[in-house]
């Protein structure tokens, strides 16, 4: 008889382990990449492709480098180098040319993940980086987006490919003033769907909103549909891949902050800020939901998940109407990605015992 | 369902408890085995010294060790027999120590034993005999229950808590008692609360086991103890001593300080009626109830076998093995120790043996800080920092900074963990590595 010795614990849950946790969050993000294939063609489905091959093999090539040389043992069996390039390709344009894509995700892979240990000891959302070093390494290519299906016909030229966040900022920037978002949009002509129009008269919100929230909007391959992005996460949520506190805090804190400031960017003073618009807007989505929520760069703790939110909320607002990007989802998260390890040393859970021992203390 | 149905409020996991194996299979007896092994370390603290030599003869309920120190208990011979030898044994836990090894006497008589009336007796008395008969905390801690139920002055004893809860999965035998031993070891209960001068007594036990509580509570109304008995919500690990103390009385025992400081004492159930044999028929501890279980068992059993049985006996009276066994376990699977050699005696701790055989594991990743280990936590330490800390050799960090010493090895964050890292293994190695280095 041949038994083994181990430490304890000799059971484990079923059904868990990081590989699981890849596969779910890749399963999870597909409906909403699938939906940005739909709304801006068979190219946005290729850069979906190169992205996912490139991050892949990046990561292969490099862990065969480090002695991995058999498939099974590599770290691609992982599951997270499908997951960044899955992420990756979600957020770029359909119109990106592919040599971007590529670098963005070599960019990920070596120098996000791989110089600082590999999975689990980046400080840095390897999706997020890639895309923010060749945002700002080809800006002009990166920002080039193409008006979705849903919209094209009724698209004038005069607004071309331009997202609607974008065009506001422009609008605003040209001296468009007294308007709310929504209504620079309005003013301007910026076509919205039947659907969006009948839901908005219906429900006395802005039809931009209402195009906004079901993806019917320019922007990146997979930002688009905050819809179909919210129905998943709550699937995440079901199986405790990802947990509230980062989302909610993150678009709480992000709604508070627009309501109260954002109008005074179009001259209309404290508390008339758009929020709706904003919020579905951009990749916020995609960005509170799957990219703050990453496991290994956002805090351990619950309650440092909160403050990571608010942090994120409080950037994203700060960037989107007194700095230049019109975005500004990514570069939120890295900042707060970088204060992470900071805010781990310094929240850590109550430990058992010692409220009670305070109290008789005082006492 | 009962309305007053709590459980501990921080972490704690949901195992699988897969107790259908063995929670409707009566406790048997087991035949005399041919040969025990008895050693010196039955419990926690040191060792018992020595009383008898090779080639000795001893009866069944004759003390043969004694307790050597202040925290150590008394050992007496489960059966009579000859001293054949002593040698150095290794238990299931790893520890070496001295141990008999007694040829039984398979004819022998066993000696009678009298009925005493516990209630005309002092507490001092009855702490006496609890000491002298070498009782000890069954529940696996095995730490001596005289030095437990002595309550030193300026302290009192407001609750005692008898630990019915059983949380391991597998194990059976803590269910089985209150089953079936039910009248002796609430009458033990009752001799505790004497002893402890305890000013309420409550019985902890799980919902999975909704036919012990009614039982009990039968039991407790016919013979009208003011014992109250506490349905406790499924939860790993609330059959420790800390979390269950939370569940009951919603006080929290500080970090370093025993559940008396919060005025509690806690005994197992399997305690308990070791404690009512001792007093009403000064009857020492030396024999147990033990769940012999797991999907390598071919018929899992709850047997009442001498302490130093030697563990192989048992599986032989189930049946043998039904398939290759992965892992021979000690204990429950969440805080087991796995053993390799089937002549390794059983102890007055042991309350189970399972063996399992192979299943799927996932392979070790990296640590992705996914925060599950923190979250499952029931003492609140950081687990994951402990793992990285320990791993980098920075075990004074983990100590003074993480709590390192607070962690009970519960394995809560070892069963969560995606990353599928032996955890409680740098736990323990982090705590030894640690303490020798200071």
């Amino acid at each position: 008889m041949s038994v083994t010795v181990s430490s304890s614990p000799h059971v484990h849950m079923a059904n868990d382990s990081t590989k699981q946790i890849m596969r779910d969050v890749a399963i999870a993000l597909t409906p909403a990449a699938l939906w940005g294939v739909y709304q801006f063609g068979f190219r946005a489905l290729v850069v979906l492709l190169v992205s996912i091959v490139s991050s892949v093999l990046t990561e292969y090539l490099l862990d065969r480098k480090d002695g991995k040389k058999s498939l099974k043992e590599n770290s691609i069996g992982d599951g997270s180098a499908l997951v960044t390039g899955l992420l990756l390709g979600m957020n770029m344009s359909s119109q990106v040319p592919f040599v971007i894509a590529i670098l963005a995700n070599i960019f990920a892979i070596v120098v996000v993940k791989w110089i600082f240990g590999g999975l689990g000891s980046n400080w840095m959302n390897p999706a997020l980086g890639g895309r923010v070093f060749v945002f700002f390494s080809f800006t002009a290519a990166m920002s080039r987006y193409v008006a979705p299906r849903s919209l094209a016909s009724l698209m004038p030229d005069t607004i071309g490919g331009a997202t609607p966040l974008a065009f506001v900022k422009t609008s605003i920037a040209g001296g468009v003033s007294g308007l709310s978002a929504s209504g620079v949009m309005d003013a301007a002509g910026y076509p919205v769907t039947h659907f969006a129009q009948s839901v908005s008269t219906a429900l006395h919100i802005s039809p931009y909103a209402v195009d906004a929230f079901f993806g019917n909007i320019g922007g990146c391959i997979g930002e688009g549909s905050a819809f179909l992005l919210l129905l998943v996460a709550i699937y995440l949520l079901h199986k405790k891949i990802i947990s509230w506190h980062t989302p909610v805090a993150y678009l709480g804190s992000f709604a508070i902050l627009t309501w109260v400031f954002a109008g005074l960017r179009g001259g209309l003073g404290l508390f008339q800020g758009e929020i709706l618009t904003q919020l579905f807007d951009g990749g916020l989505f995609l960005g509170a939901l799957f990219m703050a929520t990453d496991m290994v760069t956002s805090p351990i703790t619950h309650k440092g998940q909160i403050l990571f939110g608010i942090g994120c909320g409080f950037f994203t607002f700060l960037f989107r109407y007194f700095g230049s990007l019109a975005e500004s989802v990514s570069l939120s998260i890295i900042m707060m990605n970088m204060v992470v390890p900071t805010i781990d040393r310094y929240i850590v859970p109550v430990k058992f015992g010692t409220v009670k021992k305070a109290k008789k203390e005082r006492a | 369902m009962p309305n007053n149905v709590s459980t501990f409020t921080r972490g704690g996991v949901h195992p699988d408890d897969k107790k259908a194996l063995s929670n409707a299979k009566a406790i048997v007896k087991l035949p005399l085995p041919s040969q025990v092994i008895v050693s010196l370390s039955q419990h926690l603290g040191a060792p018992a010294k020595a009383l008898k030599a090779k080639g000795d003869s001893v009866v069944r309920g004759e003390k043969i060790g004694t307790a050597a120190s202040f925290i150590s208990a008394e050992v007496h011979s489960p059966v009579t027999g000859t001293i054949k030898e002593i040698k150095k044994v290794t238990l299931a836990n790893s520890l070496c120590c001295d141990a008999y090894v007694i040829d039984v006497d398979k004819d022998a008589p066993d000696p009678v034993w009298e009925k005493h009336d516990w209630k005309s007796e002092s507490k001092e008395d009855l702490l006496s005999t609890i000491k002298d008969l070498g009782i000890v905390g069954m529940g696996g801690a095995t730490f001596p229950a005289h030095v437990k139920y002595s309550i030193p002055k300026g302290k009192k004893c407001e609750y005692l808590i008898a630990n019915g809860v059983e949380c391991e999965p597998y194990l059976t035998s803590d269910h089985r008692t209150m089953l079936e031993r039910a009248e002796g070891a609430l009458e033990g209960l009752m001799v505790i609360a004497k002893v402890t001068e305890a000013e309420h007594i409550l019985v902890g036990v799980e919902m999975n086991k909704m036919d012990a509580i009614e039982h009990l509570e039968k039991v407790i109304s016919e013979k009208g103890y003011p014992i109250e008995v506490q349905p406790l919500k499924m939860k790993y690990p609330q059959g420790d001593e800390k979390q269950l103390i939370k569940a009951c009385t919603d006080r929290e025992v500080p970090s370093g300080k025993l559940p008396l400081d919060v005025g509690c004492v806690i005994a197992n159930i399997g305690t308990c009626y070791a404690v009512y044999e001792a007093a009403v028929f000064h009857k020492p501890l030396m024999e147990r109830i033990v769940c012999v279980t797991g999907e390598s068992i071919t018929e899992p059993k709850n047997i009442l076998a001498p302490i130093g049985t030697p563990i192989g006996e048992l599986i032989d009276f189930c049946g043998g093995f039904i398939n290759d066994p992965y892992k021979t376990i000690s204990g429950g699977p969440m805080m087991g120790f796995a053993f390799h050699d089937l002549t390794t005696p059983m102890q007055k701790g042991t309350s189970g043996i399972l063996c399992i055989p192979k299943f799927e594991e996932s392979e070790t990743t990296a640590c992705i800080s996914c925060g599950k280990c923190v979250n499952a936590c029931p003492i609140g330490l950081m687990p994951t920092m402990l793992y990285k800390n320990i791993n980098a050799g920075r075990y004074s960090v983990a100590m003074d900074k993480y709590s390192l010493m607070d962690c009970k090895e519960c394995g809560s964050c070892a069963f969560v963990c995606p990353a599928h890292l032996p955890l409680v293994h740098f736990m323990k190695t982090g705590k030894k590595l640690g303490r020798k280095k200071k």
